[in-house]
């Protein structure tokens, strides 16, 4: 599913961002990528939506190959991801449903299907009934659930967290966290950056860590555990 | 697609000052070119009139007699390129005078003699009416021995012709350096949009867009203000077109096609400018 060998990602003006980083994470496997600000996590998610290209090893996701693709071939990449961020990213002119169905129109898809899918998706992270609010109008952690919507609303096989709880309270958190798992036990592969390790000791789900760019602990090798990783 | 028509439309609400100055910069270039193309239709025009007119007089020497001269009509029809020879009398050529220089006609009415001489008028078959023919015909006219002198209407094509050159080139290169800056305005205001919308496009990236449709709205914006501006040009030079028709001189407007091309032109400016901007706007966001 999200395979790295080796990879090394220099950044231009000189330096390491990733040294040596190999991992796989399979098809439905939910893991934590974790580490101080600055260790590389979100070097490593953007490395999986190819907005960093590796500078050495390679980086495969879901049959593409990060490094060799066109840059046309992006968006075909994306559209198996979903991605969610701290800051929310939703488009402050527009409603939890218009912000979710963007997703769907920028991708070309059949405009009589949209709101269907889009008020489905809203259910499955307990917004249908603040469908018509505007971000402004929710609260963090109801904006992140109608982020995490956008991002499930075109069926990925794998969903990228990066510090999906970084501006929430603690109650939003557990519910964001939770709603993440949930997606996962339907089947969905879940990588989640975050330094927030109590949130990691709560769920015995892999854990990936990062010191200066470097692999520095991998729960699956390290500490092999039967139930660390869900079957394929 | 209605999507990417929304976007492109939600433009002119987002700015509408700077949308309006795009259009009413490709507007003035294209009026501009359009002014000088009035000019150049409307020379065109009466060059026409003129050219099949071009006809050459042959004016006789006082005394000879008339009918030595309609004898030699048969001939002068005979020669290659003329379609038809008329012998204008003098009396016919003063009565011809006294009804067309109206403002004369007193002038022309005390006239104890009449000073204008007879002549032979040589139409010419279309074809023949450019230099080389003219001046041949005309020497053949020149060697009958009651002919005094020979007049063509060739100087006057050849100027109004240059005239009608000048215009086109001087609408052409005004048009242009206005239809540069039209470019480069639009250029302006498609980087502004693309600034102001960067966040938009980050997301739309991440969601899968792909390039063409993320630049589409923006190449669609510019070319709907090229489209308007050549439209607002069309009806300027429309207006200015009544204005000169009714108060000064009678004048052709533009063909349908003519119009049409304005129009076109001003689309593809608009287009020119948008595409040249938001390529490399987008790559920086």
């Amino acid at each position: 599913m999200i395979k790295f060998t080796s990879v090394f990602k220099a950044f231009p003006k000189g330096g390491l961002a990733l040294k040596d980083v190999s991992f796989h994470i399979a098809k439905g496997e939910f893991a934590f990528l974790t580490g101080h600000s600055g260790a590389g996590k979100s070097t490593v998610l953007k490395l999986i939506y190819a907005d960093e290209r590796p500078t050495g090893g390679e980086v495969r996701v879901s049959g593409f190959n990060v490094a060799e693709l066109r840059q046309r071939d992006i968006p075909m990449l994306r559209r198996r991801l979903g991605i969610v961020f701290q800051d929310f990213r939703l488009l402050e002119d527009r409603t939890a449903e218009e912000n979710v169905a963007f997703a769907l129109e920028v991708t070309g898809a059949r405009r009589s299907g949209i709101s269907a899918r889009v008020m489905r998706v809203l259910t499955q992270v307990g917004l249908a009934a603040k469908a018509q609010a505007y971000p402004r109008e929710l609260s963090g952690g109801e904006q992140q659930r109608v982020a995490i919507a956008r991002a499930l609303v075109n069926e990925p096989t794998v969903l990228l967290a990066d510090e999906p709880t970084g501006n929430l309270d603690e109650r939003a958190t557990r519910g964001v966290f939770q709603l993440l798992r949930d997606i996962n036990a339907s089947g969905t592969a879940v990588a989640m950056a975050t330094h927030d390790l109590d949130l990691v000791r709560q769920a015995p789900y892999r854990v990936i860590e990062l010191q200066e760019g470097a692999l520095v602990f991998d729960s699956a090798v390290d500490e092999p555990r039967g139930e660390t990783a869900p079957a394929p | 697609m209605n999507l990417t028509l929304r976007e492109a439309l939600l433009a002119f609400r987002r700015a509408p000052l700077l949308s309006a100055l795009s259009v009413t910069t490709i507007a003035f270039s294209l009026f501009v070119l359009g002014l000088f193309g009035l000019v150049a239709v409307n020379l065109q025009g009466a060059l026409r009139t003129v050219a099949e007119r071009v006809e050459i007089v042959a004016y006789v020497l006082p005394g000879t007699p008339a009918e030595a001269i309609t004898l030699t009509l048969k001939d002068i029809e005979a020669f290659p390129g003329v379609s038809g020879a008329t012998y204008v009398s003098e009396e016919a050529a003063l009565a011809r005078a006294k009804a067309e220089l109206v403002e004369f006609r007193d002038v022309l009415r005390e006239l104890e003699h009449n000073p204008l001489p007879a002549s032979i008028e040589v139409k010419l078959k279309p074809g023949f009416r450019d230099a080389a023919h003219v001046n041949a015909i005309a020497d053949m006219l020149r060697d009958f021995g009651f002919v005094d002198d020979v007049r063509f209407g060739r100087d006057w094509v050849e100027k109004l012709d240059r005239l009608r050159r000048l215009a086109a080139a001087v609408g052409i290169v005004v048009g242009a350096a206005f239809a540069g800056v039209a470019i480069i305005i639009i250029g302006t205001t498609i980087r502004m949009a693309v600034l102001q919308r960067s966040r938009e496009i980050a997301i739309m990236r991440l969601v899968g867009a792909t390039d063409g449709f993320i630049r589409l709205p923006f190449l669609l914006q510019g070319a709907m203000k090229g489209l308007l501006g050549g439209l607002v040009a069309v009806a300027l030079s429309y207006a200015a077109y009544s204005l000169i028709d009714r108060f000064l001189v009678r004048v052709l407007f533009f063909s349908h096609v003519q119009a049409l091309a304005i129009v076109v032109f001003g689309t593809l400016i608009g287009l020119m400018g948008s595409l040249l901007s938001v390529g490399r706007h987008l790559r920086r966001v």
